[in-house]
């Protein structure tokens, strides 16, 4: 049997956490195929076609498919399920809002946040808040898993010559449609890739501190993450939240500015390679994780590193 | 238009949880319990639609052990008219919770089904998007607004690369992330009230529902544990370390 890939992209090309995914199924199959599902995709489609150890590259290119609306979607891979033994997507919010859709299709008890393959149906996986790893077998047909980008290493993006396929299937559902969106734009790494990220919590008192961050950020060629208490109070937008309902990071390095380390919060970075936090309160919980503890005034600290590091 | 609000009994946020000394599961015993976080998100929306004279009654669902009634009641405190328990002791997979769900959904024929986006103690993040698939309706996961129309419901999802809009036709589904409102406190009259409020039990055989667990848990561990560190004294020290002991910076 083979292993099925639904890929990330935005249609021109295929988003990082998909190599990690490609990763994860080859230790399930030797025979992993690709699908992307979007509109005007042949970019996208050649890209996946490059990646080392990927045999076949399903292409469906069709108008219902651009947004990635997770009805549409999910009906292509129900369609397509039967030839597989496993279903993975990254576990992104793409892949959070369209795999249990074809989990419930296939009936099969979806797997979510998958860190580690034992075998072809025994899976490792974080729950409450990452405190507990839980080892689970799966005694389903179709094995449906979402996969940890942070635990795999990513296939390499260059080498293969998969074989492409077209699927002409168009499964407009008609009960809904993409209406908009607003994208952060920023030229930093993308958080969930990024060799050093650097996050500011509450403690960075409002949204124009944050640039004391993005200047150290740009010297070190790091993303910024934050808090959730910073995301609630409207310092930075959403997207930028590191934690067990937002984005996990594991970089090499890791600041935390002005966090306490809730577990929430470090859920979402406790795997990084080496962290700094920085706070006022040498009885913050995040220094139990930290590397290097720094207790310090951020307002005097981070600019003094900037100057340091620059 | 009729709100159904599946809610669900969870260890409360605060609790940090560990495995049992054999590994064979989590130590709950005599852990404090509470509505799951993302729940309440949904409940207050639900009550807000029907402030804003959007909807006229509102269902709340749990599936759980018989306690789930506290948490039937915290829902009906916020605002929620009616509850529904299906009664079981055992631990349901999501994809036999979105079963259940499909069952009272045909029974209470709802426009809306607001969930919590994720469970903070299995962090599964399906039961919704499992339940829209069975029941062929639209999803709007991840919400941090929604608008009711005319025409359905317009979502604003929270995704990684920021918001995304998706326009459903009703009747739909939508999961709550953290952002879309804040829940309010319950006041001491309406918790009184709710006591008042009525509720059925029933079972996983009144609703037909095949609930055989397809994934084993085989063991569960600590994740590695992180190796103490050091703190440094100054700014300077810290850069030291960074460049020639971690060797992260250069
Ligand atoms: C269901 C649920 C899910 C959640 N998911 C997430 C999540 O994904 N991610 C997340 O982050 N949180 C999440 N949370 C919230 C989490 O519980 C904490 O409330 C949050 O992480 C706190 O953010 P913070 O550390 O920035 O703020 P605080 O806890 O308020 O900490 C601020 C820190 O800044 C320090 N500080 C203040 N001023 C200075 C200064 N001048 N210099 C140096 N230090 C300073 C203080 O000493 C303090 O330690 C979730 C909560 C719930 C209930
Ligand atoms: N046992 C349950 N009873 C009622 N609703 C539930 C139950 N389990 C999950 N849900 C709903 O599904 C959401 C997502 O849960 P999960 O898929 O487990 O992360 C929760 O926030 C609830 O709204």
């Amino acid at each position: 049997m083979s292993v099925l890939v639904i890929a990330e992209h935005d249609n021109a090309s295929i988003k990082g956490a998909t190599l990690n995914t490609v990763t994860a199924a080859q230790k399930l199959d030797s025979d992993v195929v690709v699908l992307v599902a979007g509109t005007a995709c042949g970019a996208a489609a050649e890209q996946a076609q490059k990646i080392s150890g990927v045999s076949k590259v399903i292409l469906a290119d069709a108008q219902c498919y651009e947004h990635q609306l997770a009805e549409n979607v999910a009906a292509l891979v129900t369609e397509l399920a039967s030839g597989y033994s496993h279903i993975l997507a990254p576990a992104t919010t793409t892949g959070k809002n369209l795999l249990p859709r074809v989990g419930a299709l296939v009936d099969s008890q979806m797997i979510s946040d998958v860190i580690g393959v034992e075998s072809a149906d025994t899976f490792t996986r974080p729950i409450y808040a990452g405190n507990v790893i839980a080892k689970v077998q799966s005694s389903d047909a179709i094995k449906v898993m979402t996969v940890r980008a942070t635990a795999f290493d990513p296939a390499s993006a260059e080498g293969g010559s998969a074989a492409l396929e077209t699927a002409d299937a168009a499964h407009d559902q008609g009960i809904s449609s993409f209406a908009g969106e607003e994208l952060a734009e920023s030229d930093r790494p993308e958080l969930t890739s990024a060799r050093i990220v650097i996050s500011g919590g509450r403690g960075m008192q409002n949204g124009e501190n944050f640039n004391l961050l993005y200047s150290l950020a740009d010297k070190l060629g790091a993303a910024v993450g934050a808090s959730r208490a910073a995301v609630d109070a409207g310092f930075v937008p959403n997207d930028m939240q590191v934690g067990q309902t937002g984005k996990i990071v594991a970089p090499e390095l890791y600041i935390a500015v002005g966090i306490s380390g809730a577990i929430q919060h470090l859920a979402g970075m406790k795997d990084s390679k080496v962290i700094v936090a920085i706070n006022k309160d040498e009885e913050a919980p995040i220094f139990q994780v930290a590397d290097y503890g720094l207790v310090a005034d951020l307002f005097e600290a981070v600019p003094e590193l900037d100057k340091l590091l620059g | 238009m009729k709100i159904l609000v599946p809610i669900k009994r969870v260890v409360d946020y605060n609790v940090k949880v560990r495995p049992k000394g054999d590994g064979s599961d989590v130590d709950l015993a005599n852990v404090k319990m509470s509505m799951n976080p993302f729940c309440e998100i949904a409940v207050e929306e639900a009550v807000r639609l029907k402030e804003a004279g959007k909807a006229t009654e509102i269902v709340v669902v749990s599936i759980g052990p018989a306690k789930a009634q506290e948490q039937i009641r915290a829902a009906m405190a916020i605002g929620a008219d009616r509850g529904i328990l299906v009664q079981t002791d055992e631990n349901l997979e999501p994809l036999a919770i979105a079963k259940c769900l499909k069952a009272i959904y045909e029974k209470e024929s709802p426009e809306l089904v607001i969930l919590g986006k994720q469970s903070i103690d299995g962090d599964n993040n399906q039961t919704g998007q499992m339940f829209a698939a069975l029941a062929g309706l639209p999803q709007g996961t991840f919400a941090s607004k929604v608008e009711v129309t005319d025409a359905g419901v317009n979502v604003t999802r929270e995704i990684d690369g920021g918001l995304q809009t998706v326009a459903l036709k009703l009747p739909a589904v939508v999961t709550t992330d953290l952002r879309l409102n804040e829940p309010r406190y319950a006041s001491l009259p309406n918790i009184m009230k709710a006591k008042k409020k009525p509720m059925d039990t029933m079972s996983l055989e009144d609703l037909g529902v095949d609930a055989t667990p397809r994934v084993k848990l085989l063991s569960v561990a600590p994740p590695p544990e992180r190796k103490g560190g050091i703190k440094v004294a100054s700014v300077e020290e810290l850069v030291e370390k960074l460049k020639n002991e971690a060797k992260v910076v250069s």
